[in-house]
């Protein structure tokens, strides 16, 4: 696999010496002369000078035959362009986009530029998941394949409590696939049963949230009230 | 018609100024405040008093360019002095807005090829002073 990274930073400089380690063709650039004299005397021919959103530089590292392009520059619309043109103009199958800042995720998505990933929103996430304010806790979006897990903990006399996974009334396209007790977990059969300060983990299709949370609010919450 | 221009520069404010005369309405965005004097420089009345809009924003805000008329505009012209902003914002303008001409100034002109492919008007300068130079110098 030839994969080229756009962006020697700290992320790029990791994810090529990462990439290089599992043994994967690795091609970094950088546009900053000083930056890539420091990373050159570490990854040598690995690291190519050059504006990553010029054209040329994308052949000259070989686009025509990568097979997967990441932008970490640190610049939302060089990293929006460079996937764009490596997708739309050269035709590499997979690309991997970095947000910098998170009020620009809508522009990726516009764009069409997915998978797109933004620290700020994978550190919140992360809060989240230690700090869980409503409950629930989105783990993985898979944007194009129409899929996202979530977290949820199951609330003191919710109706899910104390119910076997396959009792709890869950609508179509949900599916428990973890639970999380004591600080273990483990994939649930149709008949374990589940209990009030568990946290169980679901795939679903996105938008069937709302449906969901309810299921596992605790009782005589906001939420809980709907059922 | 209704035009907005984002860059006050050379281009986009020299633009401004004559799309303003020929009866237009025009908003322009810029990130810069200062931008906004050369709307006015070697005019007998302001920017605003003559018709002009001018809001000062960044490029890729989405309340900026709403609040700048990108929602009611027929024509919109990329002109600040980055590429890749220009890049951006124009198919932004012409997917996320649907506004219907959209013109953007790329100074690269491998990519302004490429875009303008793909159904953006692009302006190259650098095309331009490339055609104009080979024609001068070759004629000599």
């Amino acid at each position: 696999m030839y994969v080229i990274i756009a962006g020697a930073g700290k992320v790029g400089w990791n994810l090529a010496r990462e990439l290089t380690a599992k043994d994967r063709e690795v091609t970094l650039i950088e546009s900053d002369h000083r930056r890539f004299r420091v990373v050159e005397e570490e990854l040598e021919h690995a690291v190519q000078y050059g504006d990553a959103t010029e054209l040329w530089v994308l052949e000259r590292a070989g686009i025509q035959r990568a097979d997967l392009v990441i932008a970490v520059t640190g610049d939302d619309e060089d990293n929006i362009l460079i996937c764009q043109v490596a997708k739309e103009k050269y035709g590499v199958d997979r690309i991997v986009a970095r947000v910098n800042n998170p009020r620009n995720m809508v522009h990726f998505k516009t764009l069409g530029i997915q998978p797109a990933v933004s620290a700020t929103d994978l550190i919140l996430r992360l809060i989240e998941h230690e700090v869980p304010e409503y409950g629930l806790v989105q783990l993985l979006a898979l944007e194009e394949e129409h899929l996202e897990i979530i977290e949820l903990e199951v609330g003191q006399g919710s109706s899910a409590a104390g119910q076997r996974v396959n009792d709890v009334d869950l609508p179509e396209g949900s599916l428990i696939i973890s639970v999380l007790r004591n600080g273990a977990g483990f994939v649930p059969k149709a008949d374990s049963v589940i209990h009030a300060g568990d946290q169980v983990l679901l795939i679903l299709d996105p938008g069937l949230e709302g449906e969901i949370t309810p299921r596992f609010a605790p009782e005589g919450s906001e939420l809980g009230a709907r059922n | 018609m209704f035009i907005l221009i984002v860059g006050a520069g050379r281009v986009g404010s020299a633009v401004a100024k004559r799309a303003l005369d020929a009866g237009n309405d025009v908003s322009v965005l810029d990130s810069d405040p200062l931008s906004h004097e050369r709307l006015d420089k070697d005019q007998s009345i302001s920017w605003e008093d003559a018709g002009g809009r001018f809001t000062v924003g960044a490029a890729l805000e989405v309340d900026g360019l709403i609040e700048a008329g990108i929602e009611q505009a027929d024509v919109f012209l990329a002109a600040t002095r980055g590429d890749n902003t220009n890049l951006v914002i124009a198919q932004l303008a012409q997917r996320r807005f649907n506004v219907p001409r959209v013109v953007v100034r790329v100074a690269d002109p491998a990519r302004a090829a490429w875009y303008g492919e793909q159904g953006l008007i692009t302006i190259c300068p650098t095309q331009h002073a490339i055609d104009q130079a080979e024609h001068v110098v070759l004629e000599a």
